[in-house]
């Protein structure tokens, strides 16, 4: 891979100086990560004026974390845009048991209008919450704040107290206007403080239901991915308490604290409650990652260590075995169409990092990775979070500060042996991305427009992946895409079956023939 | 699927469920990507950039740029001029547009920022331009922030022209798809008649795939037309809820007499915008266009008895809706529930005088949303659903079949390169419906009943 300095620096020329000292600082080559630790800038503000791909606070929140949860009415409240686009746009598959306690399908704004604005838009906000409660009578409720409403001062948190006596139902308020923060980030953040405080820890169980009970955090469900997972798990004979928040519910999460472990899939959107958890209730989480086969191979060996059975530990590898047995010439295949090409892949706060390994076994190099909204512990380990200065635009974003639960708290393991396994396995920590990406690739950290089009250009992948607002950029170019937040409706990618499907996907995107059509007969042969 | 929503009608008095509408600036993004080399600006935070631009590009499946202010909490305290300063001077020094498009959105019509005054002292390049419209989230809908920013582009370009008017027309053809444009454009080029077009989406959002990319493509009105608008004999403003408030405004500001027509979608809209070029410009209608008409005619007579006292439900937007409420009644159907998210008195009073005058009963609604719209067919069910792509929701809760119409539809493809507009729009209209229409009949006849020809 040959990325030269001089290329990099005349990306950079191209740019005002002020915004090229800004963005150099979120831009490197990685160099042997066994010799030291590189440091990326994240998690600061955009540059105004920038395309960026990055979203708003309300989107985190809304759309990414409470959306999910089925069994709740999300409200949202703003005027009409915000709610509708966050509505059925991301892919968030649910099952429910009673089909009248699925409310994906309904998207609640309070639509707000000048007069609301003018004169405050708190009445409504009630009056729609009695409506909803009249209608569809759910377990639970979320209010969603939008721009506006922070600025003209509805107190949606005493609207959303009142209400909760009123209807005896939980409706909780997230403060979540897209001006917080630098980017949805400020979103995942906010909801799971609003999560920890108004759900978890209130159901009745106070023992697990299953000796190994687990819940699967930072998971969304997207394609059908936590039920590949489910499959997997319940295969080998774990007992999924909690999955958050894909597929998941009120009535689920608010038991997540008896597991004996919670799984941290998307560590940026949801580490917060993970840690929470552990100081709240005791619980130990693990990092894992169900993208690729090896990945998940090591994740599952991993939960094995855990928890030390014999048993499991057999049930684990004979489970692997079988599924390895079924995959292993499927994957071959697509692997000769694969081989030999690169890919680059900006998405999200954690699959720019977990999609590598799927690559690797297709094949495939990483050649550029980075996040939209990570912070700079996703990329450089969770090491360095004590190093992180704290800048005006994260201290707005209030920090929970959970204490040992009174009744609910319990050890789940020995710090001892607790010590023991964190030697072994990624338990209550993260390495980051930087780490596993190969000499000489590239890390951009909010990479935007005019970078994705330059760096396509010098590094010429194969493959670009990424979400819709720059696929068809790529493609323009002649280079398949993949959207890596909606998989193009396609998946499940997660575990076993989705590498393969994964697979087949991407495959299908280099043979397909529609690419030889790009240059029309007459200019390839010429009069 | 929608499990949730009850035959019961309940009383609302707040808020939508399941919106059949959204905000202005996502109107005024689509419009500013209809003049060539522009960059659409939204001027707020940055998550409503990155909605509408996600949005645009799932309907269009073609890249959709556009840059935000970027807000932080500080810039919603402070006022966001230096923001849109910065941004102004990044947007022309990185990607180099000829023209700038500045709407704002609710956050920055909040705090009240003052876009002109912001603009008077920005730093703008040599030959180099930034218009402005005002998109307050909390007003109207995407078709008020799609003419807010037609209004703005004769507002901040149209300068006021010479007396002597040129023999040429204005063309303002609404919220439609970069097709339908093509396809307004193609009719007025078999007349013959000298045309400005703005927005002009064409070649922006349905741009070829050639093998290199191209931020600004060829399409798109220029912006030179735009400001010799004011020349025109006069304007026609297809839609009068996208259209009208610019023609208007082009009156005003230079003597350039409106004309408000419906969208050209079905027979008789098409009728009328041709008749008012032809008797405008004192010239026939080539024998290509009323060919095509006498085959439209051929085809609705021919498959009168498919449509014929069907019952429809449809959604969508206001300009669209009177127009395809019109061209439904002249197949003899029964548009019995017209529903539209953006308010409007006057949609309600039009489509209702249209009802009446074909002697049929149906519900109209402004201001509604798809629950109600979902409720009213549980009330009373329907033999077609027409709209966007989130009624597959209700037609599959329902189990009515549905014809993708509008914005937005996501789920297809093509629809955007192809017309609804004209006599050709009208033509493939009748094959989307009965297309619907038939294949529900196929699928749910008896063995014995199911027949080769329909």
């Amino acid at each position: 891979m040959g990325l030269h300095e001089k290329d990099l620096n005349a990306i950079f020329e191209r740019y005002p100086a002020k915004v090229r000292r800004n963005r150099k600082k979120h831009i490197l080559v990685v160099k042997d990560t066994s010799q030291e630790r590189q440091q990326i800038e994240a998690n600061t503000r955009t540059i105004p004026g920038i395309i960026t791909t990055r979203g708003c606070a309300f989107a985190g929140c809304k759309g990414v974390v409470l959306g999910p949860l089925k069994d709740m009415v999300h409200i949202v409240h703003g005027p009409v845009g915000c709610g509708y686009y966050a509505w059925l746009t991301r892919r968030n598959k649910a099952r429910a048991e009673d089909p009248k306690k699925n409310f994906l399908h309904y998207c609640v704004t309070t639509d707000m209008q000048e007069s609301d604005i003018v004169f405050g838009g708190e009445k409504k906000l009630s009056g729609m919450i009695d409506e909803v409660v009249e209608i569809f009578k759910p377990n639970a409720i979320t209010v969603s704040a939008t721009c506006p409403v922070g600025l003209i001062g509805d107190d949606i948190n005493a609207i959303a107290r009142e209400a909760q006596e009123k209807h005896k139902i939980p409706i909780l308020a997230f403060s979540c206007e897209g001006y917080k923060g630098v980017s949805q980030s400020a979103g995942h953040h906010i909801a799971n403080n609003g999560l920890m405080e108004g759900i978890v820890g209130q159901g009745e169980m106070t023992e697990p239901p299953h000796r190994f009970s687990i819940n699967l955090l930072g998971e969304y469900n997207i394609g059908g991915d936590s039920w590949e997972i489910d499959r997997i798990l319940q295969g080998i004979g774990y007992y999924l308490v909690a999955p958050m928040t894909g597929d998941g519910s009120f009535e689920t999460l608010k038991n997540a604290h008896v597991a004996e472990l919670n799984l941290v899939q998307c560590h940026r959107s949801i580490n917060y409650i993970a840690e929470m958890l552990e100081t709240k209730y005791g619980t130990p989480w693990l990092k894992v990652n169900f993208i690729g086969i090896q990945n998940t191979i090591d994740s599952l060996r991993d939960m094995a260590l855990y928890f030390g059975d014999r048993e499991l530990t057999q049930r684990t590898e004979e489970f692997i075995a079988r599924e390895l047995a079924m995959i292993e010439p499927v994957m071959e295949q697509y692997k000769k169409i694969c081989q030999g090409k690169t890919a680059f892949c900006f998405v999200g706060g954690s699959r720019g990092h977990h999609y590598q390994g799927l690559f690797g076994e297709m094949g495939m190099d990483t050649v550029l990775a980075g996040y939209e909204f990570a912070h700079r512990d996703d990329y450089e380990g969770r090491e360095i979070i004590p190093d992180i200065k704290l800048d005006a635009d994260s201290r707005n974003i209030p920090d929970l500060k959970v204490t040992p639960d009174k009744e609910l708290f319990r050890l789940k393991i020995t710090p001892e042996k607790k010590k023991e396994l964190q030697d072994k396995i990624p338990l209550s920590n993260y390495q980051g991305m930087i780490q596993e990406m190969k000499d000489g690739s590239l890390v951009v950290d909010d990479l935007n427009h005019f970078e994705t089009e330059e760096f396509i250009r010098l590094l010429k992948p194969d493959l670009f992946a990424s979400g819709v607002k720059d696929k068809y950029v790529a493609q323009k170019m002649g280079i398949p895409s993949k959207q890596l937040h909606s998989y193009d409706y396609s998946g499940p990618y997660e575990g076993f079956r989705g590498a393969v499907k994964f697979a087949e996907d991407v495959a299908m995107g280099f043979v397909s023939p529609t690419w030889n059509f790009i240059l029309p007969p007459w200019k390839k042969d010429p009069l | 699927m929608l499990d949730s929503t009850p035959k019961e009608m309940i009383q609302r008095k707040v808020g939508l469920i399941n919106p059949a509408k959204t905000c202005q600036p996502i109107g005024a993004m689509y419009a500013a990507l209809g003049i060539y080399r522009c960059l659409p600006h939204s001027h707020g935070s940055q998550g409503c950039c990155s909605y509408h631009r996600s949005h645009l590009t799932r309907h269009f499946r073609d890249p959709i740029m556009a840059s935000s202010s970027s807000f932080t909490e500080g810039a919603s305290v402070f006022g966001g001029g230096a923001n849109l300063k910065t941004s102004i001077k990044n947007v022309f020094e990185i990607y180099d547009p000829d023209i700038m498009a500045v709407h704002t959105t609710c956050l920055t019509e909040t705090i009240g920022d003052d876009i002109p005054s912001i603009l008077s002292t920005a730093e703008v390049p040599e030959g180099k331009r930034v218009i402005y419209a005002s998109t307050p989230s909390y007003v109207g809908s995407h078709i008020t922030g799609f003419s807010n920013m037609t209004t703005g582009m004769v507002n901040c370009l149209v300068e006021p022209g010479e007396k002597e008017k040129k023999e040429q027309v204005n063309v303002l053809p609404g919220f439609v798809n970069p097709g339908d444009m093509r396809e307004i454009k193609r009719m007025l080029k078999e007349l013959g008649i000298k045309f400005i077009m703005f927005p002009d989406t064409t070649g922006v959002v349905d741009s070829p795939m050639t093998g290199r990319y191209q931020m600004f493509p060829r399409g798109g009105a220029r912006v030179k037309d735009i400001q010799d608008s004011g020349s025109s004999k006069f304007t026609i403003a297809l839609g009068f809820f996208a259209s009208s408030e610019a023609a208007f405004l082009l009156d005003r500001k230079c003597s350039v007499p409106p004309v408000v027509l419906r969208t050209p979608v079905g027979i008789k809209a098409t009728d009328e915008f041709l008749m008012t070029l032809r008797n405008r410009f004192i010239q026939d209608i080539p024998y290509e266009l009323e060919e095509e008409r006498g085959q439209l005619v051929d085809i609705m007579t021919d498959t009168h008895f498919h449509f014929h006292g069907r019952k429809v439900a449809l959604f969508g937007d206001p300009d669209m809706l009177t127009a395809m409420t019109e061209f439904l009644l002249s197949l003899g159907m029964i548009p019995a529930y017209v529903l539209t998210g953006s308010p409007g008195a006057l949609f309600e009073k039009e489509i209702n005088t249209m009802l009446k005058a074909a002697g049929v009963e149906g519900k109209v609604r402004a201001a509604g949303d798809l629950f109600e719209l979902h409720q009213w067919i549980k009330n009373g069910p329907v033999d077609l659903l027409i709209g966007n792509t989130y009624g597959k929701y209700i037609a599959r809760a329902e189990d009515i079949p549905f014809v993708r119409l509008g914005f937005p539809v996501m789920d297809r493809s093509v629809h955007s390169y192809l017309p609804v507009v004209g006599y050709r729009g009208a033509m493939r209209l009748i094959e989307m419906i009965s297309g619907a229409l038939l294949d529900r009949a196929d699928r749910d006849a008896a063995e014995e009943d199911f027949e080769l020809v329909m």
